[in-house]
C-alpha cells in the first residue's frame, strides 16, 4: 500500500502540472475514476453510460463522446477512443476549472478560448472544422429531445433561425448566390463572446472526498 | 394661470430649450409652491366665510333672507385630500419632465439630488407663506403607499439568474453587513457621548439601548437610493445586483433589530434569552415573509390560468395579489418587502405564460409608472420634511454618526470580501469591493423609521432625526453625485446592452446540461444538479398547474424563439415591412444563404428577363408568407360577429402547425426561385395578382408539385378583392390584420371588411398603436423557474 501509494503520489503530481488541479483533487477524482471504472485502469463508454443521473440529460451522448474524443487532448490527433485512462480523463475535466483570483487575463483569454474549443468540438461531430447546418439541427434536436413531438417540429425552425443570426452577424452582406459554409470557430467565438465562458463553464471541484457521499456511488 | 404657463410651452426649439427649460421649472415651483399653501388655508378660510355668512344671516334678525341663488362657489375642503395629492403626484411628475429637458444637468446631477432640492424649494415656499408644512413623510403613507410599488417593481424585474447564483454573497452583505453596521456605529457613539465628562451636554443621556437602535436604523442601504443611483450609472450586473439584493434583503435585519431595540429601550436591558429570541425573530421574519409573499405568488399564478377570457382585469391581479401579500406580511409584523420580491419572483414565470401579450405591456407600464412616480414623490418629501421637522443639530453627534457611517461599511465590506472570496468562483476585485462600499446609500426608509420613533421613549428624537437626515443628504449627494465619474475613472465594467439572441439561448441552455452532466460524473452533487432537479420538477408537476393549456409543456428554449419571433413580427409591422424578418441586423443574408444548395435547374430563359432587387424578393415572401396566415385565419371565423382569432393566444399546436407550413412553403419557394427572381412583371400584372390571391398557392408555381402543397380551399366569399393593385394595400392589410389580432385583447368588435376599410388605415397609425414608445423596451425576457 505505502510503496502504491508514493508511485502513485508521484505520478499525480506530474498531472498536477500539465492539467492545473491541486494535489487533493487530483486524488479524489482518482477515487471517483476508479469508482467508475470498477478498479480498472481504463474507462469504456458503458461505464460512463452506467450513471444513473446521466439518464435524464438530453445530451448524454455528447458528453460521453466528448470524453473519448482526441481533439480534447490537445495533442492535435482527431477520431475518438473507445476507452480513456486517468491522464485523459483529467484532461478532459480540466476544461472546467474555473479562473482564479491570480488569473490574467491573457490567460483568462486562453482558458475562454480552450473552452470554446470543447463546446466547438462537441458540436462538430465530423470534424471539417465547420459547424454546418445539419450539425447545428442535429444540436438543438438533442437539446429538446426530452421534450417530445413538439420539440422536433420547431427544433429546425430554431436552428435555421440561429444559424441564420451566425450568418448576419459575421458576414453581414453575401450575394444572393453566395453559400454560408458552416460556424467556423471564430464566428462561434464571436457569437458567443457576450456569455464570458471563462466565468460560466466551470464546476466546483471539491477538496473533500466525494465517494464517501451516498451521491458518490455510481452502480457497479 | 394655465394661460402663463401656456405661453411658455416649448413653441420653439433649439438654443433657447434649456432657458425655456429653466424658466419653465422655476415658474411651476412657484406655481405649485403657492397654490400648496392656498390649499392649506383654503379650508380655515371658507370655514371664516361661512361663519360670517351665518353670522351675517342671523345678525339681520329671524326674517330669513332669501339668498340670491349662488351660480359659482368656491367649496375647497370637499376636495382638499384628493386634490392636495393630486398636486404633489404633478408637480412630481413635472419636476420629472423638466429635468429632461435640460440635458446637461441630468448628466452631472442625479435625479434624486435634483428632487430633494425640489422638496426643500417647496417646504421652504410653504413655510415663506406661514403655513403649516404638511407632515408628507407619514410614515404610515411612506410604507402602505409610497414604499410598495418600488419594491414590486425591482421585485417583479428581478433578474433571476444573476441573484440566485450570487445569493450566498448577497445574504451575508445583506445579515451580517448591516449587522455589523449597527453594532458598530451603535457602540461606537455610545461610546463616543460618554467621552467628555468635563463638559456634560444632553449627549449624556443617551443611554446604550436608543444608540444601538439608531445604529440599526441608520445602518441599512436603502433600496430606493440605490435603485435611483444606479440606474443612471448602468454599472455590471454582478455589482448591480450585490448591492440592489442587499438593500432588498435587509430589510429583515431591519425590522427585526428596530423592534427589539424598540421593546428593549422601553424595559432598558437585555438578557442571553432576549438575543435567542431575537435571532429566532429574524429567521421567522424572514422566511415568514418569504412564505406569505410565495403563497400569494403561486396564488396569482393559478388566478392567472382562467383569464383566458377576460385578459381586461389580468393585470389587476397581478397588482392586487401582490399588494396583499405585502399587506398581509405587514400585519404580522414581518418582512414585507420581502414578501413582496417573493411574490413578484415567484408569479413571473408563470403568469408571463399565461397572459396575453398587451397584458404583459400593461403591468411593464404600471409598474414603471406607479415605481417612478413614488421614487420622485419619496425624494420631494424628504426635501420637504427636512425643512419642516425640528431639528437639534449637534455638531458632534451628527459628524461622528457620518464618519462612523463611512467606516463601518468599509471596514465591513472589505471584511466580508476577504471571507467571500474563499467561496467565491468568481472573485470580487477590489475594484468591485469599492463600488460595493462605495453604493451603501441610505434614504428614505431610515428617515421613516426615525420619525416613528416615540418621543416619550426617545427624549433625544430630534437630534436623531437631524443626524439621520444629515447622513441621508451625505450619502444621497456626495456618493451619488461622484460614484458616476469614479466609475469612469477606476473603468469599472458596465453593462452590456446586446439583447440575448437565439445563439446564447441555446448555448446556455446546453451549458446547463453540459455542466449538470459532469458534475453527475465527478460525483457531487452541485450547484447545477439541484438547479436541474428543481427545473425537472418544476416542468412535470408545477407548470401543470399553474400554466393553462399547451403552454405548460412548451420548453424553455421553444418558448423564447416564439417570443422572439413575436417581437420580430411587430417591429417588422412597425417598420413598414422593409427589414428582413429573422434578422435585426441589416444583412443580406437569407435562408437561401444558408440552406445547402440544389444543382440549379436548366433554365437559360428566365435570366433574360431582369433579376429582382433581393429586398423586393423578400418583401414578395413575405406579403405571400403573412397572405397565407391570414387567410387561414379568416376562413375560421368569417362571422362578422366574431373575433379573428389571435394565433398567439390560440394554442400552441395551431401556431406550430402555421409554423410547419410556413417552413414546407419556404423551401417550396426557395425550390421555385427560378420564378421569384423573374417577376419583372408589373404590381397589376395578373401574375402579380394571382399571386396576391394567396389563398391559392398554386398561383406561384410554374411546376405542378400540387400534390405535396397544403391544399387551402378558397372561399368565393372570401372578401379579398383581386382588383386591388396597390402593393401599399397588402402592407396595409398586414398591418391591420396585425391590429386586429393586437386589439382583440382590449375591445370586442366585428373585424371590418379590409376591403372597405383599408384604405382608411394608415400604416402610420399602426405604428404608432403598436409600438412601445417607452425609455427601456428591453427587458427581461422569459426565462425558466431557475435559469
Amino acid at each position: 500500500m505505502g510503496a502504491s501509494q508514493t508511485r502513485s503520489d508521484h505520478e499525480h503530481q506530474h498531472l498536477t502540472d500539465k492539467t492545473g488541479f491541486s494535489l487533493e483533487q487530483i486524488k479524489n477524482l482518482h477515487k471517483r475514476f476508479q469508482q467508475l471504472s470498477g478498479n480498472e485502469e481504463t474507462i469504456s463508454k458503458e461505464d460512463l453510460d452506467r450513471i444513473p443521473a446521466l439518464a435524464n440529460n438530453p445530451i448524454k451522448k455528447q458528453i460521453i463522446g466528448a470524453f473519448f474524443d482526441k481533439r480534447n487532448q490537445h495533442q492535435d490527433e482527431v477520431g475518438s477512443c473507445d476507452e480513456i485512462g486517468f491522464e485523459q480523463f483529467l484532461m478532459v475535466m480540466s476544461h472546467f476549472r474555473p479562473p482564479t483570483l491570480k488569473t490574467t487575463d491573457e490567460e483568462k483569454e486562453a482558458m475562454r478560448k480552450e473552452k470554446l474549443r470543447f463546446l466547438f468540438n462537441m458540436h462538430d461531430t465530423d470534424n471539417d472544422g465547420t459547424i454546418t447546418l445539419e450539425e447545428y439541427r442535429k444540436v438543438v434536436e438533442e437539446l429538446l429531445s426530452k421534450s417530445g413531438a413538439i420539440g422536433q417540429e420547431a427544433a429546425k425552425a430554431i436552428a435555421d433561425a440561429a444559424m441564420l443570426e451566425v450568418a448576419s452577424t459575421n458576414v453581414p452582406h453575401m450575394a444572393p448566390d453566395d453559400f454560408y459554409e458552416g460556424i467556423t470557430f471564430e464566428h462561434f467565438e464571436q457569437i458567443l463572446k457576450g456569455l464570458e465562458m471563462e466565468s460560466r463553464m466551470h464546476i466546483r471541484f471539491l477538496d473533500v472526498d466525494t465517494t464517501t457521499m451516498r451521491c458518490g456511488k455510481s452502480t457497479s | 394661470m394655465t394661460s402663463r404657463r401656456g405661453s411658455h410651452s416649448p413653441a420653439g426649439f433649439g438654443k433657447s430649450l434649456p432657458e425655456r427649460g429653466l424658466l419653465l421649472l422655476v415658474l411651476l415651483v412657484l406655481l405649485e409652491g403657492s397654490v400648496l399653501p392656498l390649499g392649506a388655508a383654503g379650508s380655515p378660510d371658507t370655514s371664516h366665510h361661512t361663519k360670517a355668512g351665518n353670522s351675517a344671516g342671523n345678525g339681520t334678525g329671524n326674517v330669513t333672507h332669501k339668498k340670491a341663488f349662488p351660480v359659482l362657489s368656491l367649496d375647497y375642503h370637499h376636495i382638499q385630500t384628493p386634490f392636495e395629492i393630486s398636486l404633489w403626484v404633478l408637480l412630481a411628475s413635472l419636476m420629472k419632465l423638466g429635468f429632461h429637458l435640460i440635458p446637461r444637468l441630468s448628466g452631472i446631477v442625479p435625479e434624486s439630488c435634483l428632487l430633494i432640492v425640489v422638496g426643500l424649494m417647496v417646504g421652504g415656499l410653504i413655510k415663506l407663506a406661514g403655513e403649516e408644512v404638511p407632515p408628507v413623510l407619514d410614515s404610515q403613507f411612506f410604507f402602505l403607499c409610497l414604499l410598495p410599488p418600488i419594491i414590486l417593481d425591482a421585485g417583479y424585474f428581478l433578474p433571476i439568474r444573476p441573484f440566485m447564483e450570487n445569493l450566498g454573497t448577497i445574504l451575508i452583505f445583506a445579515v451580517i453587513g448591516t449587522l455589523w453596521n449597527a453594532f458598530f456605529i451603535g457602540g461606537l457613539l455610545y461610546a463616543v457621548c460618554q467621552i467628555q465628562p468635563a463638559n456634560p451636554s444632553n449627549l449624556h443621556q443617551l443611554e446604550l439601548l436608543p444608540c444601538l437602535l439608531f445604529g440599526s436604523i441608520v445602518s441599512a442601504v436603502d433600496p430606493v437610493a440605490v435603485l435611483a443611483v444606479f440606474e443612471e450609472i448602468h454599472i455590471n450586473e454582478l455589482l448591480h445586483i450585490l448591492v440592489f439584493g442587499e438593500s432588498l434583503l435587509n430589510d429583515a435585519v431591519t425590522v427585526v433589530l428596530y423592534h427589539l431595540f424598540e421593546e428593549f429601550s422601553e424595559v432598558g436591558t437585555v438578557t442571553v434569552l432576549d438575543c435567542v429570541l431575537g435571532i429566532i425573530s429574524f429567521l421567522v421574519v424572514a422566511c415568514g415573509g418569504v412564505l406569505v409573499g410565495a403563497i400569494y405568488g403561486i396564488l396569482a399564478a393559478f388566478t392567472s390560468r382562467f383569464t383566458s377570457h377576460t385578459r381586461v382585469i389580468e393585470p389587476l391581479f397581478v397588482f392586487v395579489y401582490s399588494y396583499m401579500a405585502y399587506l398581509s406580511a405587514e400585519m404580522f409584523h414581518l418582512s414585507g418587502i420581502m414578501a413582496l420580491i417573493a411574490c413578484g419572483a415567484v408569479m413571473r414565470p408563470y403568469v408571463e405564460a399565461n397572459i396575453s401579450h398587451k397584458s404583459h405591456t400593461t403591468i411593464k407600464y404600471f409598474l414603471k409608472m406607479w415605481s417612478s412616480v413614488s421614487e420622485t414623490l419619496i425624494f420631494i418629501f424628504l426635501g420637504v420634511a427636512t425643512v419642516d421637522g425640528k431639528h437639534d443639530w449637534n455638531w458632534t453627534f451628527v459628524t461622528v454618526t457620518v464618519i462612523l457611517c463611512l467606516v463601518a461599511r468599509v471596514i465591513g465590506v472589505v471584511g466580508l470580501t476577504y471571507m467571500i472570496n474563499k467561496f467565491r468562483i468568481v472573485k470580487l476585485t477590489t475594484k468591485d469591493q469599492f463600488i460595493i462600499a462605495y453604493g451603501g446609500l441610505r434614504g428614505a426608509i431610515a428617515f421613516s423609521l426615525g420619525f416613528l420613533l416615540k418621543k416619550e421613549l426617545f427624549p433625544l428624537r430630534e437630534m436623531f432625526l437631524t443626524a439621520i437626515i444629515t447622513v441621508i443628504f451625505f450619502t444621497v449627494f456626495v456618493q451619488g453625485m461622484t460614484i458616476k465619474p469614479l466609475v469612469e475613472l477606476l473603468a469599472v465594467k458596465k453593462k452590456q446592452e446586446a439583447k440575448r439572441s437565439i445563439n446564447e439561448e441555446i448555448h446556455t441552455q446546453f451549458l446547463d446540461h453540459l455542466l449538470t452532466g459532469i458534475e453527475d460524473i465527478c460525483g457531487h452533487y452541485g450547484h447545477h444538479h439541484w438547479k436541474d432537479k428543481l427545473n425537472r420538477f418544476n416542468k412535470k408537476y408545477v407548470k401543470k398547474c399553474l400554466i393553462a393549456g399547451e403552454r405548460s409543456k412548451e420548453p424553455q428554449l421553444i418558448a423564447f424563439y416564439h417570443k422572439l419571433e413575436m417581437k420580430q413580427a411587430i417591429e417588422l409591422v412597425e417598420s413598414g415591412g422593409g427589414v428582413k424578418m429573422p434578422s435585426a441586423m441589416p444583412s443580406t443574408v437569407s435562408m437561401q444563404n444558408i440552406q445547402p444548395k440544389k444543382p440549379p435547374l436548366a433554365k437559360p430563359v428566365e435570366r433574360a428577363l431582369p433579376q429582382l432587387p433581393k429586398g423586393r424578393e423578400e418583401e414578395i415572401r413575405k406579403i405571400l408568407r403573412s397572405n397565407l396566415q391570414r387567410t387561414r385565419q379568416r376562413l375560421r371565423s368569417y362571422n362578422r360577429h366574431t373575433l379573428v382569432a389571435d394565433p398567439y393566444e390560440d394554442g400552441l399546436g395551431d401556431l406550430l402547425i402555421k409554423k410547419q407550413k410556413m417552413i414546407e412553403l419556404e423551401k417550396k419557394i426557395k425550390d421555385m426561385n427560378n420564378y421569384l427572381t423573374v417577376p419583372a412583371a408589373p404590381p397589376d400584372s395578373p401574375t402579380m395578382c394571382r399571386a396576391r390571391l394567396a389563398s391559392d398557392p398554386q398561383a406561384y408555381h410554374t411546376k405542378s408539385v400540387s400534390d405535396s402543397v397544403p391544399a387551402i380551399q378558397v372561399d368565393l366569399a372570401s372578401p379579398q378583392s383581386p382588383d386591388s393593385v396597390n402593393m401599399m394595400d397588402e402592407f396595409r392589410r398586414a398591418g391591420q390584420q396585425q391590429q386586429q389580432q393586437e386589439d382583440q385583447g382590449l375591445t370586442m368588435r366585428p373585424p371590418s371588411r379590409p376591403g372597405e376599410a383599408g384604405g382608411a388605415r394608415d400604416p402610420q397609425k399602426l405604428t404608432r398603436c403598436l409600438s412601445d414608445p417607452g425609455p427601456s423596451a428591453d427587458e427581461e425576457e422569459d426565462e425558466p423557474f431557475l435559469p
